[in-house]
């Protein structure tokens, strides 16, 4: 199973795929694309959803979500830019359950608010920690 | 809370409770014994590590993650390591590999003594924690040797590794080995032949291989969920390609499953070292590290089979000194939201061993005591222990007529 050619045959110009090297495919898609690759990646071809990670750059704030095939040792990372401020995308969480708890996380940290998220709670920071302080923005370094 | 849920009887649990090692808090909604509902609440183990890191060096790294988790502390540094390597493209020499491979190994080793040893404590058969506790030791004593420390070994470095296995300790690991085959065949027998853990722990906590892949769980605990997955066969790292050894896959998905993985897994650890030894006996002594001498622009990722399920590193660099960012997902991150999927339908007293079957962290050691009688001479020993245990298990067997 060729993973790289089945996504640009199903999604065409709306991906752009950089084979870095046989074991990591980096995907990069526009934040309003990104639900129908993720689930097609993990309902179609039975992908694992390792996790999810963001960093805040210039452009905006980048997410990578991180699905593995086991059996190809392949993992492929999606990548999108959601521009700030309030930064929002659709969660990926109604249809991948695993994807939960990184979403709830990554808006304590990053302020970034995932919509249609089935419960969009606090997860690490402290009940004490002030509304709207994101402690992983460069602004609060 | 909903008008509904008002309604109901809620247990907490936690956030500091005597059963649970680490801050977790459970809120469990229940209907007489019967767990309907059930909520967790993380958050106050959470240090700021991630950008702890952002401010240290690629090296200083490696120590900030070893110190994440003291039981798993040799795992979020080959993740790191692994994810550095990714993102340098760099190369690790052969003895390297195969110290890297030991040093996982007994670490899974004594991660899933404790786990047995504690799920032994949590039901209530101390004597299981006891015997655990016992092969468990000289695992650690062994890391001392090889190592410097008992936990926390400092060993990993990204380009290889920071000290050499000599071979003149190379007959201690052997000897640890020997020692401890035969005590885990032992537990793993008096375990599954065993009728009380047989009717305490099988069926118990379900976890099916739809929900498995649903809440996307790692390790042992998908494992047990006949999910065949193991990033050491999947994505080969150290010395994994190099040396003979299967993965283990339960059909269960109930404790009872849990503990046949881990326990199997164990002996599959032993061979695993067993020829890492052999081959650190033919390879040169001294060439463990390549130097990576600069970061390039990049990113990389690293994964690893911890214990407990697949640690998974991301490192961005920006070609500096330090790296721009650092995740570091823990197999326990998804490994604890699969309750939803093993606990509810249960009654109260099944929850904690069904969350403990996924293995939470805890430490400590514990010292076996000599029984003597009045003019000093000892009463009895190991072997007379084992029996008087056996013979006890026999008895029940008998009245339960099983």
């Amino acid at each position: 199973m060729d993973v790289a050619k089945k996504i640009q045959s199903k999604f065409g110009k709306k991906v752009e795929l950089a084979q870095r090297s046989p074991k990591r495919l980096y995907i990069l898609v526009d934040k309003g694309d990104l639900p129908s690759v993720a689930r097609y990646l993990f309902e179609e071809l039975k992908a694992r959803f390792c996790t999810a990670s963001a960093v805040d750059t210039r452009g905006g704030i980048e997410i990578l979500y991180h699905f593995f095939f086991d059996e190809l040792s392949l993992m492929v990372s999606l990548r999108t830019l959601i521009a700030k401020p309030s930064p929002q995308i659709d969660s990926i969480a109604p249809f991948l359950k695993g994807a939960e708890w990184i979403e709830r996380e990554i808006t304590d940290l990053f302020g970034i608010r995932f919509v249609g998220h089935p419960d969009p709670r606090r997860l690490i920071l402290s009940d004490d920690w002030p509304e709207g302080e994101y402690p992983c923005l460069r602004s609060s370094d | 809370m909903s008008e509904e849920l008002r309604l109901k009887t809620i247990i907490p649990i936690g956030p500091y409770h005597p059963l649970l090692e680490e801050p977790e808090f459970f809120k469990l909604v229940v209907e007489g014994e019967t767990v309907v509902d059930m909520d967790v609440r993380i958050g106050w183990n959470h240090r700021g590590i991630e950008k702890i890191a952002e401010g240290k060096t690629y090296d200083q790294v490696i120590f900030l993650v070893e110190r994440i988790c003291g039981i798993c502390s040799t795992s979020h540094p080959i993740a790191n390591v692994l994810a550095q390597e990714d993102l340098a493209g760099a190369e690790v020499p052969e003895r390297a590999q195969y110290i890297r491979s030991i040093v996982a190994e007994l670490e899974r080793l004594h991660s899933h003594l404790l786990w047995l040893g504690l799920a032994g404590h949590f039901i209530g058969y101390n004597t299981i924690f006891m015997w655990v506790w016992k092969a468990r030791e000289p695992i650690l004593d062994l890391f001392e040797l090889i190592t410097g420390n008992r936990n926390d070994y400092a060993m990993l470095r990204p380009g290889g590794v920071r000290r050499d296995i000599y071979k003149k300790d190379l007959s201690a690991v052997r000897k640890v080995m020997d020692e401890l085959e035969p005590a885990n065949e032992m537990l793993t027998k008096a375990i599954l032949d065993d009728p009380v853990m047989g009717a305490r722990l099988k069926g118990v906590g379900v976890l099916s291989k739809e929900d498995a892949i649903r809440y996307c769980v790692l390790g042992p605990t998908a494992r047990a969920s006949a999910v065949d997955i193991d990033v050491r066969r999947d994505e080969p790292y150290a010395a994994y390609d190099k040396v003979e050894w299967k993965v283990i896959v339960q059909e269960g998905g109930d404790v009872l499953a849990k503990a046949v993985v881990r326990l199997l897994e164990n002996s599959e650890s032993i061979k695993i070292i067993r020829q890492c030894v052999d081959r650190l006996e033919e390879l040169p002594e001294g060439d463990i590290w390549n130097p990576i001498p600069q970061m390039p622009v990049g990113e990389g990722i690293g994964h690893e089979e911890a214990p407990r399920g697949e640690c998974l590193h991301y490192i961005r660099s920006d070609g500096g000194n330090y790296p721009l960012r650092v995740k570091v997902r823990a197999p326990t991150y998804n490994n604890l939201p699969s309750f939803e999927a093993s606990c509810l339908g249960e009654t109260i007293s099944d929850v904690a061993l069904i969350t403990a079957g996924i293995d939470p962290c805890y430490c400590c050691t514990e010292r076996m005591a000599a029984v003597y009688d009045d003019s000093d001479k000892r009463l009895y020993d190991w072997q007379d222990l084992v029996r008087l245990s056996q013979e006890k298990t026999e008895k029940i067997r008998k009245e339960l007529g099983k």
